[in-house]
């Protein structure tokens, strides 16, 4: 049976993830003290070797990104990025609530390879007690003498999805409205205040001291081949155990949801799962037999994502369900570009039409139509990604909006 | 150090960080925008500019995507065309369609670009919201059921003006330009120079001052210098039927290399004196209490006369000059001339202000 693997929650709520005394006492900090006694060239290329890639939902290749940072200037930062709004998705207050002193000493880390002394932290608006916690953990650290002369401060946002956006995370840092920036030019060249900026995930931080410690061969070795390493899931709707799991990268979908999910709740049959939060694409049953990694999720036109999978009964109503989240694109366009400002309001229009018993085919013909200029011309990936949901149950579920048309 | 890239089948040569919008234009393709101007930073936000670089996945915005060495750019394929076609639809579906009575009727871009690319009507009409704005100041009009969203207005109030009253608020579909805490221009930062008026792609915003005279598109522009300062701002007096009827900006840096098109509240809206009934046409006597028309020689002769007197009865220094900022340099130049030489006081002031 396939199990779970923990690597940066292998010692959930057996330490205090506010004092880096309990984490160095289960071999934590020794990554940073590594990394210190590299050179950051060096540094950089074992990041690299690892394998690692972002695990906020793009999967670039962290060593990559942070080569991207040129080296002459003073000022750099380190952004991690705990926006979290995907729905479903709690990995990351999960990982800061279990293990906050490896995310910190990841940032270090990565401090230390860029050239950086000034960390921030874009906390979610709905985790103030996260906020707390990684004051908390920070200043213990601190005090400690662990992260050296690197400091840390934690940001909180406002509530709005698009802020999980590197660029709009770093506008809102900068205390300017949460609107995606045109890239290029990108963060690693220029970022929070113009200055280079290294953006990753909580989860990508956490995974660093690890790599640091048992080397970059071991973590390529985890999982799947080209995203290796474990990857911190969160169940949630008709599951029988809707919780979290972390599990090597190549574990197969059908697994995660009969194997660690139980299977589906009360025994009944599955409809869909949507994997990687509200922008992922609905994966039908004839699919689950997928490793859970980004390449094969891509494959299959899904996306890994945050790691939410949101599993939906055989009683489910796709056309309510995609209905609701074209509600909440609707809300959270932040209005800058045409196809999102304008796509995701129709969209919602014409999915309420459909759902209400009011559409025709022209509608749904429509809907395709605002879908792929949406993906292909909006400013950032929320525009982009938006429509996924559409065009994924309009691919393997047409007949339920077709029962639906007038 | 230079690229080389191919666009439409034309092969261009382009210096290192030139954007694609700008290598399109050079190659002759005609690139539709809302949000560019080259005046102001770039927002890479309407998508109007869309161009298809082969290979990619996705298009990218012409106006923000530096031109790349080997580029094979299509400016009018179908995916482009797809595109541009459907922002103008989600524009109009929520425009108010007015154009009869429209000030910017014949120089409109949302009109321009349904016209040439056969946009009759928009798929994707559904509710509306009107976002009005009543504003009670008597220059610029704020019609947002007519904005496309483009921002034009905000930079141009930032980065030209410098005034900041204005600034987009609200999220997704609601986002709309307003000012802090949505109030009225008066209440604001705002100038009244009319900046947005002059960047506005459409007719969101409009001249109070000219409304109902003669549409911009259809008058005769005369290019000319404003009189109110010193400053010597290039403007175009909008004539129609032998009346002035507007001013308008001249943008242009050839023909405009003072102010580039900015003007001040007073070149923008304060022309409508000149055909007021109650405007001076002849320099007037005053006899007995009583004003009386005068020639210019008339009234020239006798303020020089008035003026000896007094200098002879009780000294240069009895007298003095006090100059307007409105005339140029030159003519001040000349005016502190005649005080010193001819009259003989360094007693020479200006107000300094307009």
């Amino acid at each position: 049976m396939a199990q779970e693997y923990r690597v940066l929650l292998e010692y959930a709520d057996k330490i205090n993830p506010e004092k880096a005394s309990d984490y160095i006492k289960v071999g934590g900090y020794k990554g940073l003290e590594k990394a210190r006694s590299m050179n950051p060239k060096d540094l950089i290329e074992e990041v690299k070797k690892s394998g690692l890639r972002g695990r906020g939902g793009a999967g670039f290749n962290a060593g990559m990104k942070w080569s991207f940072v040129p080296q002459y200037p003073e000022t750099k930062y380190v952004v991690c990025n705990l926006d979290e709004g995907e729905p479903g998705t709690y990995k990351d207050r999960i990982i800061c609530q279990k293990n906050a002193q490896a995310l910190l000493e990841g940032m270090a880390i990565c401090g230390y390879a860029i050239g950086s002394k000034q960390g921030y932290i874009y906390c979610r608006g709905e985790y103030p007690f996260v906020v707390e916690l990684l004051k908390n953990a920070i200043g213990n650290a601190k005090e400690s003498g662990a992260l050296g002369e690197f400091d840390i401060e934690v940001r909180m946002g406002a509530g709005a999805y698009v802020c999980g956006e590197e660029t709009a995370l770093i506008e809102s840092i900068e205390g300017h409205r949460g609107e995606p920036r045109f890239k290029p030019p990108f963060p690693g060249v220029e970022g929070l205040w113009r200055m280079p900026t290294v953006v990753n995930n909580v989860e990508t931080f956490a995974c660093l001291p690890y790599i640091l410690t048992n080397g970059a061969e071991w973590f390529a070795g985890i999982g799947a081949k080209s995203y290796p390493g474990t990857k911190v899931l969160t169940l949630t709707g008709d599951i029988e155990n809707a919780t979290y799991f972390e599990v090597p990268t190549d574990y197969l979908l059908r697994d995660v949801i009969y194997e660690l999910g139980g299977g589906v709740k009360g025994g009944k049959k599955l409809k869909a799962v949507q994997v990687g939060g509200t922008s992922g694409a609905f994966i039908p049953p004839q699919n689950l037999d997928t490793p859970i990694d980004f390449d094969s999720m891509s494959a299959i036109g899904a996306a890994l994502g945050s790691g939410a999978v949101f599993v939906m009964d055989e009683t489910r109503d796709i056309v309510d369900i995609v209905n609701r989240i074209a509600k909440f694109f609707e809300h959270e366009s932040c209005g800058q570009c045409t196809p999102c400002r304008e796509g995701t309001f129709r969209c919602k229009e014409i999915m309420e039409k459909i759902n209400n018993g009011r559409g025709s085919l022209q509608d749904i013909e429509n809907l395709k139509l605002l879908a792929r200029v949406m993906m292909k011309a909006s400013l950032c990936g929320l525009g982009q990604a938006a429509p996924i949901p559409i065009t994924s149950t309009l691919t393997h579920f047409e007949y339920e909006y077709l029962r639906k048309l007038v | 150090m230079d690229i080389k890239l191919t666009i439409d089948g034309k092969e261009v040569v382009v210096p290192q960080g030139t954007m694609l919008i700008d290598a399109c234009r050079q190659a002759g393709a005609d690139i539709p925008t809302f949000c560019f101007d080259p005046d102001l930073k770039l927002a890479g936000s309407c998508r109007m500019c869309v161009v298809q670089p082969k290979g990619w996945r996705n298009l990218v915005a012409s106006c923000v995507t530096p031109a790349q060495n080997g580029m094979v750019i299509e400016t009018e394929s179908p995916d482009v065309i797809e595109a541009r076609k459907v922002v103008l639809e989600l524009m109009l579906a929520r425009h108010k369609l007015t154009c009869h009575t429209c000030e910017k009727d014949g120089e409109c871009n949302l009109q321009d670009y349904c016209y040439r690319y056969g946009v009759t009507e928009s798929r994707f009409v559904g509710k509306v919201h009107s976002l009005f704005k009543d504003d009670s100041n008597p220059f610029i009009e704020r019609d947002y059921d007519k904005c496309v969203m483009c921002t034009r207005c905000v930079r141009a109030c930032d980065e030209i003006t410098g005034a900041r009253a204005i600034n987009v608020m609200d999220r997704g579909h609601h986002a709309k330009i307003a000012t802090s805490f949505d109030g009225e221009l008066a209440d604001s930062p705002c100038v009244f120079c009319g900046q947005c008026i002059m960047v506005c792609p459409v007719g969101a915003l409009s001249s109070k001052i000219a409304a109902g005279k003669g549409k911009p598109a259809q008058n005769e522009k005369v290019l000319t210098t404003c009189t109110y300062c010193g400053t010597g701002c290039t403007l175009e007096l909008n004539v129609k039927n032998d009346k002035v009827v507007g001013v308008t900006s001249n943008r242009d840096p050839e023909w405009s290399p003072v102010n580039r098109g900015a003007l001040c509240v007073k070149g923008r809206f304060g022309w409508d004196f000149i055909n007021s009934p109650e405007r001076l046409t002849t320099p007037l006597i005053k006899e007995n209490g009583e004003f009386r028309e005068a020639s210019w020689d008339e009234a020239l002769n006798l303020a020089a006369q008035k003026i000896k007197g007094i200098k002879e009865g009780y000294g240069p220094d009895s007298l003095a000059m006090f100059s307007s900022a409105r005339i140029t340099n030159e003519e001040n130049y000349l005016a502190q001339k005649l005080m010193r030489a001819a009259i003989g006081s360094n007693n020479v002031d200006h107000c300094a202000r307009l």
